[in-house]
């Protein structure tokens, strides 16, 4: 056998020049030939622990090894077993926080970690191309209802069909997938990917309805009476700002607005579509995550001469996945560090046109270790922008919460759930995903609905044991 | 899918449909809306729900021409049908028995007015009601409206209907002579901004319904904010309907006008495709 590499099998990507121009996907996934490579590098661990750093514990040596076998049905049997969704996770996962992060083959000197993230999308992408084979299964085990049609929901629904429940998903928006479809930007995550792997749950059996918010177009009481039990995981989709002066004037969003406005509504297509996106030229793009690097990087795929990232602690911290951030380097997006908007100015009618700065330095380590940001008084200083995104994070959504006053919330308004459960203080009602986590990642959130499928399977056959028993 | 089961137009630019929508007409309460997307690849707007008939299931919705879709919705005929419809969203209106109550609707905003005169009609108030509009083919559903006032009051910019004048005319006049517990106005931002200064000469408090740029409606983006009292609000969750003299007018005037070329452009582009195909 050849020597492994000790870089991980290159893969092909747009280059930046062209990318920074469309909105396709920044990179091609692996060829057969490249994943057999790749798959090679692993070293079949026994107590392999990529799979205990999974938040669903896929099998990954086992699929690896089937890759490595030209089987490729058989590695998609093998993942699908623990993930509905692949193709996405594949994608979007923080690999290397999590099965990356601790492969033995990373550990040792001078190797890079197998690359899991790239084979497993290359399993899924394989099985959304072959004919889906329909294995209707009764439905008779009871009824379920999920609210909110994200990663969460959509695995939870997916699990309960295969374990014989009517599952059924309700959707606030006219199209499901929640941050899937309105939040990360098609160059990283293509919405034809993201429809075909929820047609793929809808043939197991899970029926979508959209247009319905529940607390607003039916109630959590009439869920209750026709369902045996309910998920909710709604999110946390609820925009916050920083609340400095001058948040209301013209070209100042949330990134959910400029997201939405941009992945949901396909506003970079106006006006072949209807929803109108404005496009500035300096643009700033408050905040670290990975919301703010979709928006910086969007914002430069609209025609920005200038897209600058502004965030208030260093590089070090910058909690925005690895890839994404090196990505948005390439394309040519702009730092400034420890720095943090004070105000916003505006010309006469309105229109942003500049920003109040202050330079800030790191102190003591916070609760989560990362080092806070503290002001340098008397630092203030100004940067020309025709346009802000603020994407300093999301809270809980409230509309069905404010309706639903029973269900016990945190102070920081999530819903509680009972420890490593997803039961909440309601029996019937579970909870997961980022409406119990707060803001946190998809491959999080399935881990949630797999957990939630087991309770509610637990939940729903118990009561009709002691049911029959009456 | 959402079918038209009635259209009709109201004047020149104004039109109603009914709309089946059994799950919202079931729900919908005086001063909620929905969010209605027309086809696949219409933009997402917000329109009042102006009554209910919960026996058929159906909503009834009154809209204006003022650009590209509500152009586009204008075309639609019975029995076509609406991509999306979202609803009903919003807090509805506080309807209690305040006693004696004033109400102001301007121009499309009568229909908004509307569920609120009945609501607050039904709840045993003595109901006052101006309408205004420019001319009086604009003034609509006034029969409804009249149905459910103890005093109904009609001004018109050039005189065609009632007394030649403004709404603000008419509330000074009411205010004068008779005491008014509480007031709503709802139409264009600019008429409802000066409804607002005119109640509050006389102290009275105001409820005015807000109309920002939507695209969501369910608290998930935020471009329909307002400052209220000064702190940020969602028209979408935590109105529409907000106390007139906590409003921050400027500021909502101001982004109303947010994207009036992308609309004008639409509005063009759409046109002139109407021509070239009919």
């Amino acid at each position: 056998m050849a020597k492994r590499s000790y870089q991980k099998t290159p893969i092909t990507e747009q280059a930046p020049a062209e990318r920074i121009h469309n909105f396709l996907e920044v990179t091609h996934g692996y060829t057969l030939a490249e994943g057999k490579l790749e798959a090679s590098r692993c070293l079949q661990c026994k107590d392999a622990p990529c799979i205990q750093n999974c938040p669903v514990m896929i099998d990954i040596p086992g699929f690896i090894q089937a890759i490595k076998e030209d089987d490729l049905e058989k590695a998609y049997t093998i993942i699908h077993q623990y993930s509905n969704l692949p193709a996405i996770c594949g994608r979007v996962c923080p690999q290397e926080k999590q099965c990356e992060a601790v492969c033995r083959l990373g550990r040792s000197k001078k190797f890079e970690p197998v690359a899991i993230g790239k084979l497993e999308r290359l399993v899924a992408d394989w099985a959304l191309e072959q004919p889906t084979e329909v294995t209707p299964c009764p439905l008779d085990r009871g009824k379920v209802a999920v609210i909110g049609s994200g990663p969460s929901s959509l695995t939870v629904a997916g699990d309960l069909c295969q374990l014989g429940y009517q599952a059924t998903v309700f959707e606030a928006l006219h199209q499901p997938g929640g941050v899937l479809s309105y939040g990360i930007p098609e160059f990283r995550l293509p919405k034809k990917i993201v429809a075909k792997e929820i047609e793929k749950i809808k043939s197991l059996g899970v029926e979508i309805k959209t247009n319905v918010a529940v607390g607003k177009t039916i109630d959590m009481d009439e869920i209750l009476a026709e369902y045996d039990a309910c998920y909710i995981a709604v999110g946390a989709g609820a925009p916050k700002f920083m609340g400095v002066p001058g948040s209301g004037f013209k070209g100042v969003y949330s990134a959910s607005e400029f997201l939405t406005r941009i992945n949901l509504m396909h506003g970079y297509e106006f006006p072949k579509v209807a929803t109108p996106i404005k496009k500035h030229q300096h643009v700033a793009v408050i905040g670290g995550g990975n919301v703010a690097m979709d928006a910086a990087r969007s914002a430069k795929r609209l025609g920005a001469e200038q897209v600058t990232v502004i965030y208030r602690r260093s590089e070090e911290e910058l909690p925005a996945r690895r890839e994404e951030y090196l990505h948005s380097l390439e394309e040519g997006i702009e730092y400034l560090w420890l720095t943090s908007p004070v105000e916003y100015l505006a010309d006469e009618e309105g229109n942003i046109e500049k920003i109040r700065c202050i330079q800030m330095e790191l102190g003591e380590p916070d609760e989560q270790g990362r080092r806070r940001p503290k002001e340098i008084p008397g630092s203030e200083f100004e940067v020309a922008a025709d346009e802000v995104i603020e994407a300093i994070g999301q809270g809980a959504n409230r509309i069905l919460l404010d309706t639903f006053p029973e269900l016990a919330v945190s102070s920081r308004g999530y819903i509680q759930t009972k420890e490593a459960s997803c039961a909440t203080n309601i029996p019937g009602v579970f909870a997961g995903g980022d409406i119990v986590t707060g803001a946190a990642t998809v491959i999080l959130a399935m881990g949630a609905g797999k957990l939630a499928a087991k309770e509610i399977d637990d939940y729903i056959q118990k009561k009709s044991r002691e049911g029959s028993l009456l | 899918m959402f079918t038209i089961s009635q259209c009709r137009k109201l004047s020149e630019n104004e039109f109603e449909f009914w709309v089946e929508a059994p799950l919202v007409a079931k729900k919908a309460k005086p001063g909620q809306f929905v969010i209605l997307r027309i086809n696949e690849v219409g933009e997402r707007i917000p329109l009042t729900i102006v009554d209910c008939n919960e026996q058929f299931g159906t909503i009834h919705l009154i809209f204006q021409v003022i650009g590209k879709s509500t152009a586009e919705l204008a075309q639609l005929k019975n029995g076509d049908q609406l991509h999306d419809l979202l609803g009903p969203l919003g807090k509805p209106t506080a309807i209690k028995n305040y006693g004696h109550v004033l109400l102001v609707g301007g121009g499309v905003g009568i229909a908004a007015l509307y569920p609120i005169i009945k609501g607050l009609k039904q709840a045993g108030n003595r109901v006052v009601t101006i309408l205004g509009a420019k001319t009086k083919e604009l003034v609509i559903l006034q029969e409804e409206c009249r149905k459910y006032s103890d005093q109904l009051i009609i001004m018109t910019d050039d005189g065609s209907l009632g007394r030649k004048g403004l709404v603000t005319d008419a509330m000074k006049a009411v205010f004068e002579f008779e005491k008014i517990n509480h007031t709503w106005a709802v139409g264009p931002s600019m008429m409802m901004k000066f409804c607002t200064l005119t109640a509050e000469n006389y102290h009275v408090p105001i409820f005015v319904s807000l109309n920002p740029i939507m695209i969501d409606g369910t608290g998930m983006c935020g471009g329909c904010r307002v400052t209220i009292a000064d702190s940020v609000k969602f028209a979408c969750i935590d109105g529409p309907e907000f106390l007139g003299s906590e409003v921050n007018w400027d500021e909502f005037i101001m982004r109303l006008g947010q994207y009036r070329k992308e609309e004008a452009v639409a509005f063009e582009t759409y046109q002139k495709q109407v021509k070239e195909f009919g």
